[in-house]
């Protein structure tokens, strides 16, 4: 029987929220435990074992110099990297300091502000080394979690839809809260994970998931706008915790433009 | 007893005794219901579950439910969901397989025996289920749970007395008159129904249901306490001429409030003939490729089949799941993507349904019921995607 891989699991700028899902998997846990080594996860236990690993979790996102660091010697140990999570994928909520001023705020929440050293902004695991893989969502679906560490394990491709999350409402049979109530529902432009819970409970999807293959973001804003809701409204929804992903942060930010052009407009 | 050839009218409240004998029949009797905001299809047992004076306002992305100024039961057009969730269910296991001590054993799955009425099937609904039908059930393979389904179902269609402006079943020729392919047709008029039979299960039940309201009128009358709003001492006879001619005019109703035209005069052949059009790009813009249209169209019929087994690699089931050439994965084949831009993606659904369809199955795949029009979230109509693609042709 082959060796069983070695995993690590690493936290960076997190909620740890996506690492609690792996330890989540009650029904799994010990299968998974006899599929793959569990060499390091400081969550669960104090034993850290060196690497090198075969396969490493990253959760959390990129926030300061040492993180910067750390993150380069965890991608020289690991064989696969897999990102965990919306702040290792894409920056995470802490994000929206890239649109801030990072002194204004630190000085506004910690009372002695000059032990505080940090970027001024949160990225991306893959903004700094090479991304094998990338498991969206906050938190994580940890059946996919499960999924893709049973296909390392067996050497086949792991099965995350890339899809919207309309094809999940649909399957459910939930009526679409775009059409039917003019919600401002990020499903459209939103990869697939959840199931689709968000439409499900009357209120729209807020993209939590991150962007989907394809997210037409500009098509979905500019249908938003013409049913008369506000840039106010719209780029809070857009950022949030995916606030950084690339297709969510260009609408944000077209949408800023947008709004102060039409200001401009009226006065 | 015979049943008379010419309409019945059957008053209102009776359609509950119609339920009830399909219920005694063993029959799950689906129909509209108002749910999330909308008339959706779903389990009826009762006529107080129907949208009674609710309808429908439609147009490219929008929906929404209103009330009407009448109690109609059926006053609305076509709503999110489709039959085709019965007949082709959105999830299903076609097969497990099990591991045991001499090796895997395979499960079949087991028959379906499921009996659907359908309550208030449209015109271009009994079309859809017609293109369906030769999906499913036509050629070398045949579908054996469509199959089991459809054999059992029992179709009770309700003719259009309005129209959406969405709606183009003129165009496509599928309506909005119920012609064939029901067991009993009705049509709403202020008092009740008009009721047509189209088959010979259809007859069986009418009558079935004719003796059951004789009985319950006979009870009322001889119980003149008798608190049962259901029961009506209403007889049930032949429509007269002049509820014929209401029902006629009800109907020519919907006809009328049509607006919408597809063109299709040169199709099959306009699109795939202009497979470089620089439309397809400009739409390609507006799509999402959310999949919204498929999922809501009553014909499209793609599919995922994927083999998911349990950790310990015990126990391994089958399953289909509804899916969508608008899903970029759809179109996943040999290591990469076939079609790799919403462009691509939405070209090939529309070529599919308005034009290789008719090779495939020999007839269109679009039945005009409207609904891929409504449920884009952008509002994508394809009476005019497929009218820019003729305007821009050079002849």
């Amino acid at each position: 029987m082959p060796r069983k891989p070695r995993l690590a699991v690493f936290k960076f700028a997190s909620c740890d929220g996506c690492q609690l899902s792996l330890l989540d998997a009650e029904d799994e846990l010990l299968a998974i435990c006899d599929r793959v080594e569990i060499a390091h996860f400081a969550e669960a236990s104090s034993d850290l074992q060196p690497g090198p690993y075969d396969v490493a979790l990253v959760e959390g996102s990129i926030t300061t110099h040492e993180d910067a660091e750390r993150i380069k010697r965890v991608r020289a140990d690991s064989k696969f990297l897999m990102t965990i999570g919306a702040c290792a994928t894409a920056g995470g909520i802490q994000s929206l300091r890239n649109w801030g001023q990072i002194d204004e705020w630190v000085g506004s929440v910690y009372p002695s502000p000059e032990f505080i050293r940090t970027l001024a902004t949160s990225t991306a695991i893959a903004d700094h080394v090479l991304v094998d893989f990338a498991l969206h969502g906050c938190p994580i679906n940890h059946h996919q979690l499960v999924d893709i560490l049973v296909a390392l394990a067996e050497g086949r491709q792991p099965r995350v839809p890339s899809h919207s999350v309309c094809l999940d409402c649909k399957h459910r049979g939930t009526v679409c809260s775009v059409v039917a109530r003019g919600i401002p529902c990020l499903g459209p432009v939103t990869q697939s994970g959840c199931g689709a819970i968000c439409p499900a409970y009357d209120r729209g999807c807020y993209g939590c998931f991150g962007p989907s293959q394809p997210a037409n973001t500009t098509s979905l804003v500019s249908q938003f706008r013409s049913h008369g809701h506000q840039t106010e409204k719209l780029v809070p929804l857009l950022r949030s915790f995916n606030a950084a992903a690339p297709e969510f942060q260009r609408a944000s930010e077209q949408l800023v433009i947008l709004g102060t052009s039409s200001e401009g407009c009226r006065s | 007893m015979e049943t008379p050839i010419s309409p019945l009218f059957i008053p209102k409240p009776h359609l509950q005794l119609l339920l009830d004998e399909l219920r005694r029949r063993k029959y799950s009797v689906v129909g509209p219901t108002i749910d999330q905001d909308a008339i959706v299809y779903g389990d009826i047992h009762s006529v107080e579950q129907l949208p009674q004076g609710w309808t429908d306002e439609q147009a490219p992305g929008h929906y929404r439910l209103k009330r009407r100024e009448d109690e109609s039961w059926f006053g609305y057009v076509v709503g999110p969901h489709s039959w085709k969730k019965y007949l082709f269910p959105p999830k299903t296991t076609l097969l497990s397989a099990e591991k045991t001590e001499s090796g895997w054993q395979f499960i079949p799955r087991s028959a379906d025996t499921t009996k659907f009425a359908l309550l208030g099937v449209r015109a271009c609904e009994l079309a859809a289920m017609r293109i369906q039908d030769q999906v499913f059930l036509d050629g070398p393979y045949q579908d054996p749970l469509y199959r089991e389904r459809r054999e059992q179902l029992f179709i009770i269609a309700v003719n259009c007395t309005q129209a959406a402006s969405t709606c183009f079943c003129t165009s496509m020729k599928t309506g909005p008159r119920c012609e064939k392919g029901f067991d009993l047709a009705l049509t709403e008029i202020d008092s009740g129904f008009l009721c047509e039979v189209g088959s010979e299960r259809g007859r069986e039940v009418l009558d079935a249901f004719i003796s059951s309201a004789r009985r319950a009128s006979e009870g009322s009358s001889n119980d003149a306490n008798s608190t049962n709003e259901n029961v009506t001492s209403l007889p049930i006879l032949d429509a007269t001429p002049e509820q014929l001619r209401s029902a006629e005019t009800a109907r020519q109703q919907a006809v009328d409030q049509i607006t919408k035209h597809m063109e299709t005069s040169d199709l099959p052949g306009l699109l795939l003939s202009n497979l470089d059009h620089p439309r397809w790009k400009e739409v390609g813009e507006r799509c999402l490729s959310c999949t919204n249209c498929t999922m809501v169209c009553p014909t499209c019929f793609c599919s995922s089949v994927t083999e998911v087994r349990d950790l310990n690699m015990d126990r391994v089931e089958r399953e289909r799941t509804w899916d969508s050439c608008f899903n970029p994965d759809f179109s996943y084949l040999g290591g990469s993507l076939v079609r790799n831009d919403t462009a691509s993606r939405y070209r090939q659904w529309l070529t599919h349904k308005l034009d290789s369809w008719h090779a495939q199955f020999g007839t269109s795949g679009c039945v005009g019921c409207g609904r891929c029009i409504t449920w884009c979230p952008v509002g994508i109509d394809i009476t005019e995607e497929v009218a820019a693609i003729r305007e821009g042709t050079l002849p």
